[in-house]
């Protein structure tokens, strides 16, 4: 067996290793202990009949579907915006990739208020689709446009470095075997991309569950309809309602530990069926 | 030959090329530039004098004090979080190593929502150590230390994640080279690792410090939002907006629109100057 440490001539084992323990238990791990803790002493129980009421479960649900759209949105989205970064050149492309990173360098309350400032009925884009009748902030629409903004760059991101890795022989072969562009696109480069696309997406869809900040401003946050799990929360800890904060806190960290599983599954999956990536 | 007779069989049509290049862009435009134009636009609704004015009011002045206060703690101790995770990490072969790394990156999966609960619940006036602490007159909850904590939560990946793939490829030879030549750790550290690392260092710290400045979840939670006292930039927005002080909120945002902006470029720059020096697997 593998000794729990291994002899090294290098310096600085005890602070480094000191420092590091230390300021991850008191910053990430205790905390996250004591809501742990809470949700052991309020019992599975306790924490289901929290959970189990018609306000909860329809946050919970809102919150995990309209992620689960804006996270398909961003991959599609994404893939696209990865390619024509990497493959061609055109004006103004160095401007379209740094604009990706906005969504990550954008404080999200800034996000927020921007967007419902532009989605309202008197905004201008809420103006345009107010003459279709189509209502976007203040409704489900509002929060799936905050969710697609936030979660924007993870995708792309991803699936840059892995384009630019892309050899063109591979192309070339596919190519010369007769088959078409559109062929060679589908059959073999969208395959090698897709575990970094998987990895992005989850990274997204994790995002988008917890955003708080750039939704609540465009929510409308009307209960049963618009009111994300983030918000109820809050809502929960503003009464001092500390139980039931805690334990729809626990129901949002399994779930999406449960997803981020799940992902992992299918990378390891899609890995072991392309082979080489 | 023109291009329209002659084309390379591993790329599109020029008419393929262009709808994609058209729909990323106005994609993009719509998505993501769209909102930050519109956060200038908004400040400046009634001309800049209102919106100057507006950022001279003291509780606006008094949020963006408290701010650069938070950062100005919390960046440098993630800084020499990252740095020893990292030293650490890569230095020294443990079991465990990936689990660690885990740990490390967990904040990323966490609802900074949750993040605030678990220091409430962790600090505040209910739980056994928080009342110690306020016992002891040192409150964390709605005040200072817990906004510190919130936002070193959020943040605290950022800088060992950059630093732990370059420190990897690097390896340890030049270490072990300056060690054998009968350096001390130190003298290795800020002489030989410190410059290698020091692009992906702050590059780290750039991003590490934007995210600090605008959170607004996690210390939205933890803050008690007491204006003037532990009202941060994005809490202040998030009550002027809702009482209708429209340019207010929009001018303090667009601080924080500059200041992300400013990130960005640098961002750019150190990706265009120093990409050898930087983890190049992963951009954000």
């Amino acid at each position: 067996m593998r000794p729990m440490l291994n002899r090294s001539p290098m310096p600085g084992l005890g602070l480094s290793m000191g420092i590091t323990l230390t300021m991850l238990s008191l910053v990430v791990l205790i905390p996250i202990g004591a809501l742990l803790l809470k949700g052991a002493n309020y019992g599975l129980a306790g924490i289901w009949e929290t959970v189990n009421r018609e306000r909860v479960w329809s946050a919970l649900f809102l919150s995990f579907r309209l992620s689960l759209i804006a996270a398909l949105f961003n991959l599609v989205f994404g893939v696209l915006l990865a390619w024509v970064l990497v493959r061609y050149r055109f004006p103004g492309r160095r401007l379209l990739d740094a604009a990706v990173d906005l969504p990550f360098a954008l404080p999200t309350a800034v996000a927020g208020i921007s967007l419902t400032a532009l989605y309202a009925p008197n905004g201008a884009f809420g103006a345009l689709a107010a003459e279709i009748g189509w209502k976007i902030a203040y409704t489900q629409w509002g929060i799936l446009i905050a969710l697609i903004f936030v979660g924007l760059p993870f995708v792309a991101r991803t699936v840059q470095p892995v384009i630019e890795e892309i050899e063109r022989e591979v192309e070339e072969a596919s190519a010369t075997l007769g088959a078409t562009r559109l062929h060679t696109i589908r059959h073999v480069i969208l395959p090698m991309l897709l575990p970094a696309a998987l990895t992005g997406f989850a990274l997204a869809l994790a995002r988008a569950v917890g955003e708080y900040g750039s939704v609540i401003f465009i929510a409308g946050n009307i209960p049963l309809v618009t009111e994300i799990a983030p918000l109820l929360i809050i809502i929960q800890l503003e009464e001092f309602d500390y139980d039931s904060a805690a334990a729809i806190g626990i129901a949002m960290l399994l779930i999406s530990f449960a997803m981020l599983l799940v992902i992992n599954l299918i990378q390891v999956w899609s890995r072991r069926r392309i082979g080489h990536v | 030959m023109s291009d329209a007779t002659f084309r390379p069989a591993t790329e599109e049509t020029p008419l393929a090329r262009r709808i994609l290049i058209g729909l990323a862009a106005t994609g993009l435009a719509i998505l993501v530039l769209a909102p930050l134009v519109a956060v200038f636009v908004e400040a400046l609704r009634v001309g800049i004098g209102a919106a100057l004015e507006s950022l001279t009011h003291k509780d606006a002045w008094a949020a963006i004090k408290l701010t650069l206060t938070i950062a100005a703690i919390s960046v440098p101790l993630n800084a020499i979080f990252g740095v020893a995770a990292a030293w650490f990490i890569t230095k020294f072969d443990f079991r465990g190593k990936a689990f660690l790394i885990t740990l490390i990156d967990l904040p990323f999966s966490v609802s900074p929502v949750v993040a605030g609960l678990c220091i409430v619940l962790t600090f505040g006036a209910n739980s056994a150590i928080g009342a110690w602490l306020v016992g002891n007159g040192y409150p964390i909850v709605f005040a200072m230390p817990g906004i510190i904590l919130a936002t070193m939560f959020v943040t605290f990946p950022f800088v060992a994640r950059e630093l732990i793939p370059v420190m990897i490829e690097q390896g340890r030879a030049e270490e072990e080279a300056a060690l054998t030549l009968g350096a001390g750790g130190w003298r290795v550290f800020w002489t030989v690792t410190l410059p290698n690392i020091r692009w992906a260092l702050l590059y780290g710290v750039l991003l590490c410090n934007a995210r600090a400045m605008g959170e607004f979840g996690a210390v939205a939670v933890v803050s008690g939002k007491i204006r003037g006292e532990t009202a941060t930039i994005p809490t202040t927005i998030e009550m002027l907006y809702q009482e209708y002080l429209s340019v207010a909120a929009f001018t303090l945002a667009a601080v924080l629109a500059l200041l992300a902006l400013v990130t960005l470029v640098l961002k750019t720059l150190l990706e265009l100057r120093h990409a050898d020096q930087l983890a190049a697997t992963h951009r954000h």
